[in-house]
């Protein structure tokens, strides 16, 4: 207590205020949302993605995104959220993909085992090439991230222009979960003589599939 | 009646380049202009204020204020001296209400050469030829607190026979900032070594900037490195017939 | 005036070619990335998000004992712990009690400014703490047993060939040169300390007051796996951290990336708000966020200099320093090197510890155009000068210098008394020119500034003043 009573009567004192001031107002909040088509988020995120050496793909279905996985994973070893969108997927289903674990240290061993973890993202973000996950119950932060491959999956309706459309539809999303984290392309150092390496502690390698089965729907 | 305008030579320039003020001056007069030398001028005070001698360089501020005074138009071949007049003497002033009421009503009447070429006399072509390839320096107060850039390379986009190359990294910084070349020699020394390097690669005979101070720097380099390159200040290229 | 100057170290990275190379060219790589993200057609309100940057900060730091309490109310919401600590030992203490408490015995740490400032890493070690760096190239650096290079790239002066060596002899590895593959090596061996370490410290490039939230952006994932792994969060930021608003992340992850790297976002950027809630499976149960003052708040009390706490550490002040560019992180005083070094320095550590820093620069304003929040760098580096001019005359040192410059000042405002001295040394110098430059002066005269300056370049002569040539010509016209 005593330090925090010096440190912040040093911070009154050297500002001139009075205990118990109230803060004056900040200056307006700047959030530009372009108005993007369906079509162009998606032509910017692809590019963006792939720049970063990501992929990016785009499907009309939900079984041909399970066929997509399938055919990346292979039957290894895969560990998969419960991200309501994957099991609308059937990723599940496929062979080598666990989701259920007894507790955390089993999802943890599950996931420095596995080749490939698949979670869904909240939502994504075009001008980047980005995915914004909050960690859940149904989204454990270790699947995008211990695994060398990450494969993601989502509807395109939570396409985004950007991280100023993500605040603008949340402002504050401490009250939605203790982490929100925005992954743009596969793990990258270039520490060492400035040489590009990927796939230094996250994933080295990012796939995002793209379903967009509006018309089917409507 | 031929308007007059007032020559700040700058120390440097009248100490160790005075061709560069007798070549501002053909420039002016060839235009029209009537060009005055007040003789009690010395210096802007920039080596002191830059060095922590603000009460120094407040003294010396004075006398320019005072030199300059009445004068309608003050033109000065560098951008440096220009940018302490017309934005460090608010600074040095701040506390001085008198003097700061000078510094406002001289100011707006201060103007780096190639600015004044551009917006008072409004013209880019002065009549000048030089046949020859040229480099262009962007010296750091011209460019970065007067937003000096385009301006003299137009003009000498304008002289007849000149060929301008631009070098790799012209924004950089030759080392000169006043005492800083001699306190940090070596730093100093390094920094225009790239700077004379990036010269040499254009294959340019001369290089030419707006501050005598750089040229200083850079032309006592390129004469230790045993170069043939020549500098000059870009009121001596506008001169040239 | 130069105490403490290192200028034999400073010579000897001068003429390190190798290293020279190293600098250059990796500053001059993120300087041209930045100058692609920043572009007009790439970013056409770059400066209006600078400028929103500015005033965000300002604001901030105006009202930061607001701020400073609604964020701690806000972790506390968020079941996490605020600690409040004065100075570096401070924050030592609570983590070691931490740790002790906890029977921690392994720590992870990601990169930190803060935390290298006030050594935490050493203290902990001091203690027989295994505190292990889990950023690549803070890891180098600390199996290198050396400082950080640059705010953004630690091992930037490190070969391939040097890290193979580090990592053979410190890790008892064969021998290995390829990034790629020394990469690796890292990867599979922090991967170890990240599952089983106790406890995963941070630092934070934010912290935002409405969401008591703790920002990391990075490029590895090991800041991500420092926070989700172990089971205690330990985040050490200076208050100066703070921004009022989750909402104002979008000016400054804008902002930060792009003038850090060329990067419109980094690879991870995690806003962490407390330890993990009910039902999920990762995350820490435990949630620490430790306010460090270590000086900020006598900085704060500075209206003109306040400014200096603005900053993001983007780096990109370094990258365009041509004095940083060429002497490197490791010959400046402080863990802060580069343009901010120079003003944090002598604001932080005492205006005298190092009083020839902030004259170290040649005030060409690189930095301060490139500065995301628009610390004027050169200014405040001239007012600082200024103070430590007086502090020297108070303390009777710098004394041949004060008296050049009130004798200089002195004929400064006699005209004619200046123009009889230079005449004066137009003609002393009619001796050992070579076409009006100078390569040498005799004796006595070889000496001080003089002697600096032709070390290495000639000096012009000074022959006829303009003034003397004017009058002729003056004359001549009248004729």
């Amino acid at each position: 207590m005593i330090s925090r009573d010096h440190i912040l009567n040093k911070v009154r004192t050297a500002l001139g205020h009075a205990v118990g001031r109230t803060a004056a107002a900040p200056p307006p909040v700047r959030l530009c949302v372009p108005a993007w088509t369906v079509e162009e988020r998606w032509q910017r995120f692809a590019s963006a993605l792939e720049k970063l050496g990501g992929n990016a793909v785009r499907v009309s279905e939900p079984a041909e995104a399970r066929r997509y996985v399938a055919g990346l994973t292979c039957g290894r070893a895969a560990v998969a959220s419960r991200s309501p969108f994957l099991e609308v997927c059937g990723i599940h289903q496929l062979a080598g993909v666990r989701r259920d674990f007894r507790d955390p240290a089993e999802l943890r061993a599950a996931c420095a085992e596995a080749e490939f973890g698949i979670t869904g993202a909240d939502y994504a973000l075009a001008d980047t090439g980005s995915l914004a996950v909050f960690a859940s119950p149904e989204e454990a932060r270790l699947i995008s991230l211990l695994p060398p491959v990450h494969i993601a999956l989502l509807p395109i309706s939570r396409l985004l222009t950007g991280l100023d459309e993500l605040l603008s539809l949340v402002p504050n999303p401490a009250e939605r979960s203790s982490a929100l984290i925005l992954i743009t392309g596969p793990s990258r150092t270039a520490d060492i003589e400035q040489i590009l390496v990927r796939g230094v502690h996250g994933p080295g390698e990012i796939h995002v599939i793209v379903v967009d089965d509006r018309e089917r729907r409507s | 009646m031929p308007a007059r305008v007032a020559l700040f030579v700058t120390c440097i320039v009248d100490q160790f380049f005075p061709r560069v003020g007798l070549a501002m001056a053909e420039v002016l007069e060839r235009l029209g202009y009537r060009v005055d030398f007040p003789e009690a001028q010395t210096c802007c005070g920039q080596p002191a204020f830059n060095t922590g001698y603000r009460e120094e360089a407040r003294r010396v501020a004075r006398h320019f204020l005072s030199v300059f005074r009445d004068a309608e138009y003050v033109v000065v071949p560098s951008g440096s001296c220009t940018s302490m007049i017309t934005r460090h003497y608010e600074e040095l002033f701040r506390k001085n209400p008198e003097a700061l009421e000078q510094t406002r009503r001289l100011a707006p009447r201060v103007w780096e050469f190639s600015r004044f070429l551009l917006e008072v006399a409004g013209v880019e072509d002065v009549g000048a030829r030089l046949p020859a390839v040229v480099t262009y320096h962007d010296s750091c107060h011209a460019l970065r607190e007067l937003g000096i850039r385009e301006g003299p390379r137009r003009l000498l986009a304008k002289v007849r026979g000149l060929e301008l190359r631009e070098m790799p990294a012209s924004q950089e910084c030759c080392g000169f900032g006043g005492t800083f070349s001699v306190k940090f020699p070596e730093i100093s020394a390094s920094m225009v070594r790239t700077k004379v390097e990036a010269i040499h690669q254009t294959g340019a005979q001369y290089v030419v900037s707006v501050d005598a101070s750089c040229l200083m720097q850079i032309q006592g380099a390129l004469n230790r490195a045993g170069s043939p390159v020549r500098t000059l200040h870009l009121a001596e290229v506008l001169a040239s017939r | 005036m130069m105490t403490g100057y290192p200028r034999e170290q400073i010579r000897r990275t001068l003429a390190d070619p190798r290293l020279q190379e190293a600098i250059y060219s990796a500053t001059g790589r993120l300087m041209e990335h930045r100058r692609q993200v920043v572009a007009p057609e790439v970013l056409p309100d770059y400066q209006e998000l600078r400028e929103q940057a500015r005033r965000i900060k300002e604001h901030t730091l105006e009202n930061l004992d607001a701020y400073l309490e609604q964020f701690e109310a806000q972790v506390r919401a968020r079941g996490g712990e605020v600690i409040w600590a004065k100075d570096g030992p401070e924050v030592a203490d609570f983590v070691l009690d931490l740790a002790r408490r906890s029977n921690a015995r392994l720590l992870v740490k990601s990169k930190s400014m803060t935390t290298e400032e006030i050594g935490l890493r050493e203290r902990l070690e001091a203690q027989h703490f295994e505190v292990v760096e889990t950023d690549l190239g803070e890891y180098i650096i600390q199996l290198a047993q050396e400082r950080p290079y640059h705010i953004v790239a630690p091992a930037l002066h490190k070969t391939r060939e040097e890290v193979g060596e580090i990592f053979s002899q410190r890790l008892g590895v064969p021998r290995e040169n390829v990034p790629e593959r020394q990469t690796r090596i890292a990867r599979t061996v922090l991967r170890q300390k990240f599952l089983t370490a106790d406890i995963g410290i941070t630092g934070a490039n934010f912290l935002v007051a409405d969401s008591g939230a703790v920002v990391l952006v990075e490029n590895e994932g090991n800041a991500r796996l420092t926070t989700s792994a172990p089971r205690i969060h330990v985040a050490v930021a200076g208050i100066e951290k703070l921004i009022p608003r989750a909402q104002d992340l979008a000016v400054f992850l804008k902002l930060l990336g792009r003038s850090a790297t060329g990067q419109p976002l980094t690879v991870y950027t995690s806003i962490l708000s407390g330890p993990r809630r009910q039902g999920e499976w990762d995350g820490p149960e435990q949630f620490y966020v430790v306010l460090l003052d270590g000086g900020r708040s006598r900085v704060l009390a500075d209206r003109d200099k306040r400014q200096t706490l603005y900053c993001i550490r983007c780096g990109a002040c370094l990258n365009h320093c041509p004095v940083y560019r060429r002497i490197g992180g490791h010959n400046y005083p402080w863990i802060y090197s580069g343009p901010i070094g120079k003003i944090a320095s002598p604001q932080f550590q005492g205006l005298t510890e190092d009083p020839w820093l902030p004259f170290a620069s040649s005030l060409c304003g690189a930095c301060a155009e490139v500065c995301p929040v628009k610390i004027e760098i050169p200014r405040l580096l001239l007012e600082l000068r200024a103070e430590i001019v007086k502090a020297q005359a108070r303390e009777g040192q710098n004394r041949w210098e004060r008296l050049g410059f009130r004798l200089w000042s002195w004929v400064m405002t006699r005209p004619r008394l200046y123009e009889a001295l230079s005449l004066a040394a137009g003609l002393l110098a009619g001796e050992g020119s070579d076409q009006g430059w100078l390569r040498q002066l005799p004796g006595l005269l070889n000496a001080g500034p003089l002697r600096a300056w032709l070390d290495y370049r000639d000096l012009p002569v000074p022959g006829r003043s303009f003034r003397a040539l004017w009058r002729q010509r003056t004359a001549r016209v009248r004729e």
